[in-house]
């Protein structure tokens, strides 16, 4: 029986791009989105289910089809997440609530749900998604930032909480990566991003895949609580 | 309102998985003490029980309840001290839920 992996954040840019990757690798995914994915996988192994990360219920739901649909859990890569991009002094405060929502509880959220799937195989892989944003310290992203620095809290202290279960749960920071969320970022602001960093190129979706590749790996069951920051941030 | 007997049955149900999967006996009696003064589960073994029993309930009822919701987390006597006051707990989230 093939391992069964859950992606948020399925139908576009590095979600999508690590749907395809998975099933190459063999995995039975699971992914989710608010909107259809523009260009869905054509694979037996694939299965997409629109849902708002942040509604408990229908994530619940969500969990229970695939508890009943497939048995558990082994992966569940928290990819979901949304950016703003303000002045501290032009974020509306209804804006800094859906980017804590979506990048900070929802996180939570699955990886609660993920762990009662996974606790019971005594194993389990969790992959959460920070940012550079966090130890760059980037102005015009202190909520995002911030958010995702809530992400690698959390990513440390659910490492401990679920290690008795043989979860481990790991984060992978990006750099920019090409994708529709860093698009309105200006050019000379990526620029600049790209300067603080110790290799100075945008980073790519395969980047990002070596990364949750190596946390998948089962060799990797004794690393945990970790995260990787790309491009020698 | 919801069938009393119909949560025992899940709750015994998941009670079995717990014991199996968990190694630590559990009597199927309603005087069964869980967590706190003289339970028989330490903080681990309530957070597996409570997931085994959350399933129970939805695969034999076809409800989902949310044990560990914000009201038995802040209950000055926990609904998990026992089987009985799981069982009555469970109760009052199924009508909730119109199971």
């Amino acid at each position: 029986m093939a391992d069964v992996a859950l992606i948020t954040g399925a139908s576009r840019g590095i979600g999508r791009y690590l749907v395809g990757r998975l099933l190459d690798d063999g995995y039975i995914v699971v992914g989710c989105s608010r909107k259809p994915p523009e260009d869905p996988p054509e694979s037996d192994r694939y299965h997409h289910h629109l849902v708002d990360v942040t509604d408990e219920m229908a994530v619940r739901k969500l969990f229970s089809t695939i508890r009943r649909g497939h048995g558990g859990l082994d992966v569940l890569i928290n990819n979901a997440g949304i950016a703003a991009m303000n002045h501290a002094m032009l974020t509306p405060l209804a804006q800094a609530r859906r980017v804590v929502d979506v990048n900070l509880i929802a996180t939570f959220l699955f990886a609660r749900e993920a762990a009662k799937l996974m606790k019971k195989r005594r194993r389990g892989r969790i992959v959460n998604f920070a940012t550079v944003a966090t130890p760059l310290k980037l102005e015009g992203e202190a909520i995002y930032a911030a958010s995702k620095g809530g992400v690698v809290t959390l990513t440390h202290v659910l490492a401990r909480e679920f290690a008795p279960f043989g979860i481990t749960v790991n984060a992978v920071g990006p750099t920019p990566v090409d994708t529709d969320l860093i698009r309105s970022v200006p050019a000379d602001k990526i620029d600049a991003l790209l300067e603080r960093q110790a290799i100075r190129r945008m980073g790519t979706l395969a980047d990002v895949g070596n990364v949750v590749d190596f946390y998948l790996r089962a060799e990797s069951d004794f690393v945990t609580g970790q995260v990787l920051y790309l491009g020698g941030v | 309102m919801a069938d009393r007997n119909q949560i025992i049955s899940a709750v015994y149900a998941a009670v079995d998985e717990f014991t199996e999967s968990e190694g630590v006996a559990l009597d199927k009696r309603l005087d069964q003490r869980l967590f706190g003064k003289e339970g028989a589960l330490d903080s681990l073994g309530v957070v597996n029980l409570i997931v085994a029993v959350e399933e129970a309930i939805e695969d034999e009822m076809d409800v989902m309840i949310t044990l560990a919701d914000e009201r038995a987390m802040s209950q000055k006597r926990s609904p998990f001290r026992s089987i009985e006051t799981l069982v009555d707990y469970i109760a009052v989230l199924v009508d909730e839920a119109g199971g």
